[in-house]
């Protein structure tokens, strides 16, 4: 088997006395759907957070394409192939769709003018326009400010910026969470289409259908520990569950 | 209803038109009102209102709040407010006085110490802001309340709480007094060059990018890998060279540092970036909106003199027009925005 994409190694992470993460571990393979799936205080998002670079762990290795790494900051995190769809998607509400897919990473016109700091607002647009066509992410003005989007098409922004700039894999963190039955629907089907584009996908959810029907693998994570690992097509929901409640242990950690 | 389209259905609701946006932003109808407000007076009294020594000496008297409100509005963009930018230019007047009058000298070379000590003494409090601000997380309006105070103090300390009357003639005839090509004073001149190079900055580079995403969402710019603390000190730092400048303009002007002519710069700064149709919550603003909120107090002020109503009035039309700016704001946001 391929060597994974991203390994992390019994992490752990305290917050003053409580400990989020005792030990987990967790593995993402090359253009795979992977969803890691938890009850809540699992530390699911403590473990995205720190291999995005927004946490620093106490203890445990993160290897990179085999290679151990340090993730220090989101943008070290960026640096290696990273984005993240954070759960408060981390938008600009009152600029424009192709701002925040640019935020911070503005393009400059070409020349004197660019050395000057001046934006390169027609390439910038153009290339938003691009990704939403491609995403399938239904917003037709990207000049229009994000706050006057629907939850769903906000998320698009969002997942449409991560794909925009991930080289190698892009973290869900609860992408459905908010939305109703229309919008999860389309942002189900944009991760299908990441998939496509040969990135991958971090699933964090804890909704049974929804892991079942995108993800090629599930990752269990419980007490700050990964607890079991599935291939989605052999497993069942009732498996599932009884993982993420400790019914069910399948591995013991260390490995 | 079918999904799709209950999702184009979804995706229509978004668009809001060019026209439609021109129509509820707060700018346009800012300069409607400005407008009006010229027309009117010009009607009434075409032969004292409408003439160009009028508007000059209206141009005038706007150009030194007008350099102080276009630092202000980069402020007010991030989400921040100064209250320090009418000591800030007093401060930087007095020891900008006091470096050119210890020099022996009556020329040019006066003139360019006297900006750069002025700029640079502006430049100074700006930075002890945003340092305070981003690196003490001390909250805007306390810091900068805090250096208003203290900025003024030592301006006071240094003059004895006396005027400083003694400033170069050099200074007084050439920009206080004098006029490019004999017809646009050198004041209105400097304060035009001022708002149109940070207008395009504002409007057209990365910096003013930043600028906008701080204000509207300083989580997402910091994770968006922007240097927050680093731009947030780059403005208040402009802010205050800016008021820097404003000193050494109004050196130039009432050849005296005016120690206690500067308490209500601030809310006059503020009123004309919050006229314009910046928002008080930050990530919305133009600078051209700043330009015509400085102009509304300015040209009531001058309107009301002519066509012989207490200039008292100006305080109760801008209030007046204060509170609709920030009501229209507030509007737009119920109505455009959803959450």
């Amino acid at each position: 088997m391929a060597e994974p994409l991203l390994e992390a190694r019994g992490i752990v992470k305290h917050f003053g006395r409580v400990r989020a993460l005792r030990g987990a571990s967790f593995t993402v393979n090359q253009g795979e759907v992977v969803a890691l799936i938890g009850d809540n205080g699992a530390g699911k998002s403590t473990l995205v957070k720190t291999l995005s670079g927004v946490h620093h762990p106490d203890a445990g290795e993160i290897l990179f394409e085999g290679r151990p790494v340090s993730i220090s900051s989101p943008v070290a995190a960026r640096e290696l192939g990273i984005e993240t769809v954070y759960q408060d998607l981390a938008l600009a509400p009152d600029l424009e769709s192709s701002a925040n897919l640019f935020l911070g990473r503005e393009a400059v016109r070409p020349g004197l003018l660019g050395k000057l700091g001046v934006l390169d607002k027609r390439a910038m647009r153009r290339r938003t326009e691009e990704a939403f066509s491609q995403l399938g992410v239904g917003v037709q003005d990207a000049t229009a400010a994000v706050a006057t989007l629907s939850g769903g098409q906000r998320q698009g922004v969002a997942v449409a910026r991560a794909v925009t700039w991930a080289g190698k894999v892009v973290f869900m963190d609860e992408p459905t969470a908010a939305l109703g039955v229309v919008q999860t629907r389309a942002v189900l089907d944009l991760i299908g289409r990441v998939r496509e584009t040969g990135l991958a996908v971090v699933l964090i959810s804890h909704n049974m259908p929804e892991v079942m029907e995108v993800s090629d693998r599930v990752e269990v994570l419980r007490l700050g520990e990964r607890v079991a690992r599935f291939t989605t097509a052999d497993t069942t929901m009732e498996e599932l569950v009884g993982a993420m409640t400790g019914a069910l242990r399948h591995e013991e950690e260390g490995s | 209803m079918t999904v799709e389209e209950a999702a184009r259905d979804e995706e229509g609701v978004g668009r809001v038109s060019r026209w439609q946006r021109l129509a509820t932003g707060s700018t346009t109808w800012i300069i409607l009102i400005l407008a009006a407000m010229i027309v009117v007076f010009s009607l009434m009294e075409p032969d004292s209102f409408a003439t160009v020594n009028n508007f000059r000496n209206l141009a005038t008297n706007a150009a030194i709040l007008m350099v102080i409100a276009v630092g202000m509005t980069f402020v007010i963009i991030t989400a921040g407010i100064d209250l320090s930018v009418g000591s800030v230019l007093v401060f930087s007047g007095v020891v900008s006085a006091k470096a050119m009058n210890g020099m022996d000298s009556d020329g040019w070379d006066v003139i360019v110490v006297g900006v750069i000590v002025a700029v640079g003494c502006g430049l100074g409090w700006g930075i002890v802001n945003g340092l305070l601000i981003t690196k003490a997380r001390v909250p805007p309006l306390i810091v900068t309340l805090g250096t208003l105070g203290m900025a003024l103090g030592l301006a006071q300390i240094l003059t004895d709480g006396v005027d400083i009357r003694e400033v170069p003639a050099k200074l007084v005839t050439s920009i206080g007094v004098g006029r490019a090509f004999d017809q646009v004073p050198w004041l209105v001149v400097i304060a035009a060059v001022v708002a149109v190079v940070f207008g395009l900055v504002l409007a057209l580079t990365r910096f003013g990018r930043h600028t906008y995403a701080i204000g509207s969402n300083e989580e997402a710019a910091r994770r968006a890998g922007i240097n927050v603390d680093r731009h947030l000190i780059a403005v208040y730092g402009l802010a205050g060279a800016l008021a820097g400048l404003a000193g050494f303009m109004s050196l130039a002007r009432f050849a005296t540092t005016t120690l206690g002519g500067h308490a209500t710069d601030n809310l006059q700064a503020i009123a004309a970036v919050v006229l314009g149709g910046t928002s008080l919550f930050g990530g919305i603003g133009t600078m051209l909106g700043t330009v015509v909120g400085v102009f509304i107090p300015a040209v009531l002020q001058n309107g009301f003199v002519i066509v012989g109503v207490e200039p008292f009035w100006r305080d109760v039309a801008v209030g007046a027009v204060l509170i609709l700016a920030v009501y229209l704001d507030q509007l737009r946001r119920r109505t455009q925005y959803r959450d």
